[in-house]
């Protein structure tokens, strides 16, 4: 579980985190949406500690990060995947390399069990026979996948994905929100996705964290986004053509 | 003040470098990596000039050695003197900062611009020891580089003596061997550990700090260079004076 409390970020003279409190519990997916430049990419990392907070808290299982010392920090952060917006997969190394290197520093392993488990979790994201790749010989679905596979192939407890399928295509997308739900309840993980994809947010938005301008504007779950009567949250909802088209739909009956 | 704070900065990150070091395995297979990059990627490029210079050299000073009663034997000597205190140690960092550290300072910038380093850090790794204690390691070695540099530039200098018909082997030889002062053998490998130190840490620095996109890389890799380069010639000047003179 992670509690944020009346978390602040700024940069400059900018306000971008502009003070609000919310409740990440394990078990289920929690989707931030906002549109873009709402703050979502600096709530995780603020929330991830690669940002420091200007004030507030973040509360990992009932410990504040910031009362760790450097030692907890980093033990707290070897059980945390996170998917970056850009994938940031390791240059130099290949896809198999690159989703067994948690378990290179983590675990005492041996190379034979470290490549089976990444075979494994490179199974479940659909992505075979680019083993020996460099990220750079891969199209961005793929990168995208090996991202995730990197994050969840040390079992973690929390897991950050700052939008994991944007750049895939809708089938893709949604196996990889299928399977991102699935560890989520399987081991009980405490999973928060950025997205701004209301596809995602149908399919798995468990409990939603509306964003805008750095305010928290709106949470509730998918069952309830869609009956809101929050003006910013049904613009965002309905700024999708389907959607619109389905809520005309449903007027004319 | 920004100078100031820059340099504070960079103790603060060798400070950082040493803490909560990775894994022993992984570190020795990047520390290898690193010597492959770093120092054998280098031994052509640090031959070639060697050898070349230190022909210059002793061409020079035969040119220059027009009165009769200065002894032939002056080339070897000086070609000795010039390629063991200066050129080997100090000319070959410099060639050095901009090979090796740029290679440094575009690649771990290029990390940092795409969040490879915040990769490493949320995975609770030290990013600093992860990337920059490897490099150190590495440089430790580059002492061996500059002993193959003074070994090639002599090799050069007697190639374009002898051969260029300017002295004779007898004369080079005496010349090499004359008055040789062990310590300035020391003086000349002390300096090369603190270039070698220079070398691993400010281009590093120039690259871990950095902000911005693909652009950006580009230009600290510039700066990057100079600031070695302007370290190493003030580390020069200071440890001359303080074992020379
Ligand atoms: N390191 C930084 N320094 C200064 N400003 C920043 C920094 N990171 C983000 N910002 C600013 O914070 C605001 C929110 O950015 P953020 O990346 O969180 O948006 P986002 O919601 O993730 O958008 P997107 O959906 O496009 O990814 C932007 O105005 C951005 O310019
Ligand atoms: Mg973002």
């Amino acid at each position: 579980m992670i509690e944020v409390k009346n978390i602040r970020k700024g940069f400059g003279d900018v306000e971008v985190l502009k003070g609000f409190s919310t409740t990440f519990k394990p078990g289920q997916t929690n989707l931030i949406i906002g549109q873009s430049g709402s703050g979502k990419t600096v709530f995780l990392k603020t929330m991830l500690g690669l940002h420091k907070p200007d004030s507030g808290q973040i509360i990992y299982n009932g410990n504040a990060y910031s009362d760790l010392n450097e030692e907890q920090q980093r033990d707290l952060r070897e059980q945390i995947g996170m998917v970056f917006q850009g994938s940031a997969l390791f240059d130099s190394m290949t896809v198999e390399e690159n989703i067994a290197f948690p378990l290179k520093m983590f675990t005492k392993m041996k190379k034979k069990e470290r490549i089976a488990r990444a075979n494994e979790v490179i199974q479940r994201v659909n992505l075979e026979n680019a083993n020996h790749k460099l990220p750079s010989e891969i199209s961005g679905g793929m990168q995208k996948r090996v991202a995730i596979a990197r994050a969840i192939v040390n079992n973690p407890k929390y897991l950050f994905c700052d939008e994991p399928n944007s750049g895939l295509d809708p089938n893709t997308a949604t196996v990889i929100d299928n399977l991102i739900r699935e560890i989520t309840i399987e081991y009980d993980i405490t999973t928060i996705i950025n997205t701004h994809d209301m596809n995602s947010v149908m399919e798995i938005g468990d409990h939603i964290v509306y964003l805008q301008k750095g305010h928290l504007a709106w949470e509730g779950t998918r069952h309830e986004i869609f009956k809101t009567d929050n003006k910013d949250v049904t613009n965002f909802v309905y700024s999708s053509n389907l959607f619109k088209m389905v809520r005309e739909a449903q007027n004319a009956k | 003040m920004s100078y100031l704070h820059s340099i504070g900065a960079y103790f603060i990150m060798i400070k950082d470098t040493f803490v909560k070091p990775t894994k022993g395995r992984v570190l020795s297979d990047l520390i290898f990596k690193e010597i492959d990059d770093l120092i054998i990627g280098s031994l052509g490029i640090v031959a070639f000039i060697s050898f070349f210079v230190g022909g210059v050299v002793a061409i020079q000073t035969a040119l220059n050695l027009n009165n009769p009663l200065i002894p032939k034997s002056l080339i070897g000597f000086a070609a000795r003197q010039s390629v063991i205190l200066e050129f080997a140690p100090t000319f070959i960092s410099i060639i050095m900062a901009g090979k090796v550290g740029s290679f440094i300072t575009s690649s771990i910038g290029t990390m940092r611009v795409t969040e490879q380093i915040d990769a490493l850090e949320v995975m609770g790794i030290n990013s600093l020891n992860y990337l920059i204690f490897p490099k150190i390691v590495a440089m430790l070695v580059y002492p061996f580089v500059i002993a193959i540099a003074m070994f090639l530039g002599i090799i050069g200098a007697y190639t374009a003596a002898v051969y260029g018909g300017f002295t004779s082997n007898d004369a080079f030889l005496s010349g090499l061997q004359e008055d040789f002062i062990p310590f300035q053998l020391f003086y000349a490998f002390f300096k090369t550990f603190l270039f070698a130190f220079l070398l691993a840490t400010i281009p590093s620095y120039h690259g871990y700090f950095m902000r911005g996109g693909a652009l950006e890389v580009g230009k600290a890799s510039t700066t990057s260079f100079v600031w070695t380069s302007v370290a190493i010639i003030l580390v020069n000047f200071i440890v001359t004076q303080l074992l020379l003179s």
